[in-house]
């Protein structure tokens, strides 16, 4: 009998912890997926690659692939990526985590990260709401959307996440959503090469909490949402890209600059002296 | 004169540069305590440094500001004390020692993520050097009340190790020590010191590099497709990879293990976290440095940490002149507690004085220890100046009638 050939992904997946905990028609599969075929594309070596993640569903992507990879405390995957890569800067250092986990409880650390132009990429999983712990509002739940905790719909205007990236210091910041597979794997790819802090966010559909509480149907339905919804456009101001309730997705690469990173100061002003 | 800014900086890809003149300033040098834990890193090989400004513990960021472009090295100052010690966490798992500096109020941060570097073992050092408390209290002077939240503040069941040097040279040779202790076990190792201790000035002699004993990395020797990251050796500690070696292991904050995964059941909890313990409470013999002076004939045993050292034999001095048997003992590692040779002690002696800057945290240990046996007297200060050496000396003389 002929072996089952190896799934040309396995390489990258600890398949001894197959099935993942994620929910049928969550984004975060998808987005996973175009990771291990961004490090493909970018053509890097696996051994030297760290992910990182904090907590929540998406932090558990850490646990899931194939390559030196760890589980922090609650928002401070940034802060721990930002000792790894510093320590041996011959890393790839890249944080997974959600919006939940970034933005709110570690919003201080990406924005120092950011502005240090530390070399990390940071991938968010932004499905708006805090999932793992039942569907409480996030800093990204849009204005009047329902949670667990946004009962009569959420009292807070929500970040602009690429607008936070840009204005904070990211050298690299894009926006897509798991239907572009294509292109989301070629910016992450781009984002794991560039050098300098990196941000890509991925709009990603969560069925089972933000969906049911505000009644947008299941993941292939946020699929044909985004398929009718976004808008590419590359280079757009990222000033001009928030989302709401029912609106319009606008996707792109924003930003793609080149400035010198923390080692590059700290070696540019220390050498010879 | 000192040469840590001359020459050439050096940096990971050219030259790991760790033992040689420009790193270990080997000669007779005055410098504060602040200083001297600096220096002691940089020759333990410390080579990353994450931390947060405050009084009276910033002059060891400063000083590692200064030295570590030159040797190697990396200082970055973070945003937050959450951040630097989730950062050194990082710089030990990449492979390069680490520490961050502090004072209580940012100790009281760095707890969360000293918890993560307890479950995930990492080595590294966390220099509190104390001052008045609660909240922000007396930052400009010294206390010694942070002595429990060293050994409880985070979250769950631990052991920690913690070392109170009481002089400028003891916080050049206990730092070392520190990284050291952190390296064999695993865990990230406080340095209890306060503002006195931090801003003393004295001599301090640095001995040359092959005099200093560095315990390196536990290092696995097996290949990738062998290595468990969680399966502890005899001495129930697991031997380390670093990040970017081919191992590509998987490490979590989450109950996990002998792979690393999270494992969520009861038996693996069980497991884990007796381990955890133990491997610190089997090995407390060689964790535990304690200083004893005329404690054969001693009636009353004076015991003191940190800087009430200094004080304690202006007191015991006097009541021996008196014809008074009062012996010292001296904790240079307060955790784990050195209980059993307290119990020791204890046969003999009749009565215990424990003077510290806080109004009673080391002094329960101490009763613990004894049990019954004999007398134990706290001398309390609420913090902001050292003990009047006749306070101890009072309660001495009250204790033994």
């Amino acid at each position: 009998m002929n072996q089952m050939p190896e799934h040309p992904l396995e390489r990258f997946l600890r398949m001894d912890r197959i099935p993942h905990i994620w929910c049928s028609g969550c984004g975060i599969g998808t987005a996973v997926t175009c990771f291990m075929k961004a490090l493909d594309e970018a053509e890097i070596d696996p051994d030297k690659v760290v992910v990182v993640s904090g907590i929540g569903c998406t932090g558990r992507v850490a646990g899931y692939v194939k390559f030196d990879s760890f589980h922090t405390t609650h928002g401070r995957a940034v802060p721990f990526a930002t000792g790894a890569k510093l320590a041996n800067p011959e890393l790839t250092v890249i944080v997974f985590s959600g919006d939940g986990d970034l933005f709110a409880i570690g919003g201080n650390h990406f924005i120092h990260a950011a502005r240090r132009n530390v070399d990390i990429k940071v991938f968010c999983i932004n499905n708006f709401i805090y999932g793992m712990t039942g569907g409480q509002v996030a800093p990204t739940t849009p204005l009047g959307a329902r949670t667990s905790t946004s009962p009569y719909g959420c009292f807070e205007p929500p970040f602009n996440l690429p607008y936070l990236a840009e204005s904070s210091g990211a050298v690299y910041v894009a926006r897509w959503t798991p239907l572009h597979i294509r292109r989301l794997t070629h910016s992450m790819a781009e984002a794991i090469t560039k050098k300098g802090f990196s941000f890509v966010e991925i709009v990603s559909p969560c069925p089972t909490v933000y969906s049911r509480y505000n009644r947008l149907g299941d993941g292939l339905d946020m699929i044909k949402y985004y398929r009718d919804n976004c808008r590419i456009e590359n280079w757009a101001d990222t000033k001009n890209v928030p989302m709401e309730m029912g609106s319009e997705i606008v996707v792109g690469k924003f930003v793609d600059i080149d400035k010198p990173t923390f080692l590059d100061y700290q070696r540019g002003q220390t050498d010879g002296k | 004169m000192e040469v840590y800014n001359k020459g050439i900086r050096k940096s990971f890809e050219t030259q790991p540069h760790y033992r040689d003149e420009t790193s270990i300033l080997t000669g007779e040098h005055f410098w504060q305590g602040d200083i001297a834990i600096a220096e002691g890193a940089i020759a333990a090989d410390c080579r990353f440094f994450a931390g947060y400004p405050i009084t009276p513990a910033s002059e060891i960021a400063e000083r590692m500001a200064l030295r570590l472009p030159y040797i190697g090295g990396v200082y970055i100052q973070m945003e937050d004390e959450l951040a630097s010690m989730a950062a050194i966490l990082g710089g030990s798992w990449s492979g390069v020692k680490s520490m961050t500096a502090t004072s209580g109020p940012g100790l009281s941060l760095m707890l969360e993520n000293f918890g993560l570097g307890i479950m995930t073992e990492t080595p590294c050092v966390i220099v509190n050097v104390q001052r008045g408390s609660p909240s922000t209290g007396l930052p400009t002077f010294f206390a010694q009340a942070d002595m429990m939240q060293a050994r409880w503040g985070s979250h769950g069941d631990y052991e920690v190790i913690a070392l109170a040097p009481d002089s400028p040279q003891e916080c050049f040779g206990l730092t070392i020590k520190a990284f050291n202790l952190s390296e064999k076990y695993r865990l990230p190792v406080f340095i209890l010191t306060d503002g006195l201790v931090g801003h003393m000035t004295e001599k301090v002699v640095v001995p040359p590099p092959d005099e200093i004993e560095v315990f390196p990395r536990r290092k696995t020797q097996k290949p990738p497709d062998q290595y468990l990251p969680y399966q502890p050796e005899d001495d129930l500690v697991p031997q380390m990879a670093n990040f970017g070696e081919g191992y590509r292991l998987h490490s979590t904050g989450l109950t996990h293990d002998e792979r690393g995964y999270p494992d969520m059941t009861i038996e693996a909890q069980d497991k884990l976290i007796r381990r955890l313990i133990n491997k610190i409470r089997t090995n407390v013999d060689d964790i535990i440095m304690v200083e004893e002076q005329d404690l054969e004939d001693a009636e009353v045993v004076v015991v003191s940490y940190g800087v009430t050292s200094r004080v304690v034999p202006l007191a015991v001095e006097k009541a021996r002149k008196e014809g008074i048997k009062v012996g010292q003992l001296r904790l240079l590692t307060v955790w784990p507690f050195p209980e059993e040779r307290i119990a020791q002690i204890a046969e003999k002696a009749k009565a215990w004085v424990v003077p510290e800057i806080n109004l009673g945290q080391m002094v329960r240990e101490v009763e613990r220890a004894v049990g019954k046996a004999s007398k134990v007297v706290p001398v309390s200060h609420a913090g902001g100046d050292v003990h009047d050496p006749d306070d101890i000396y009072k309660v001495i003389t009250e204790v033994i009638q």
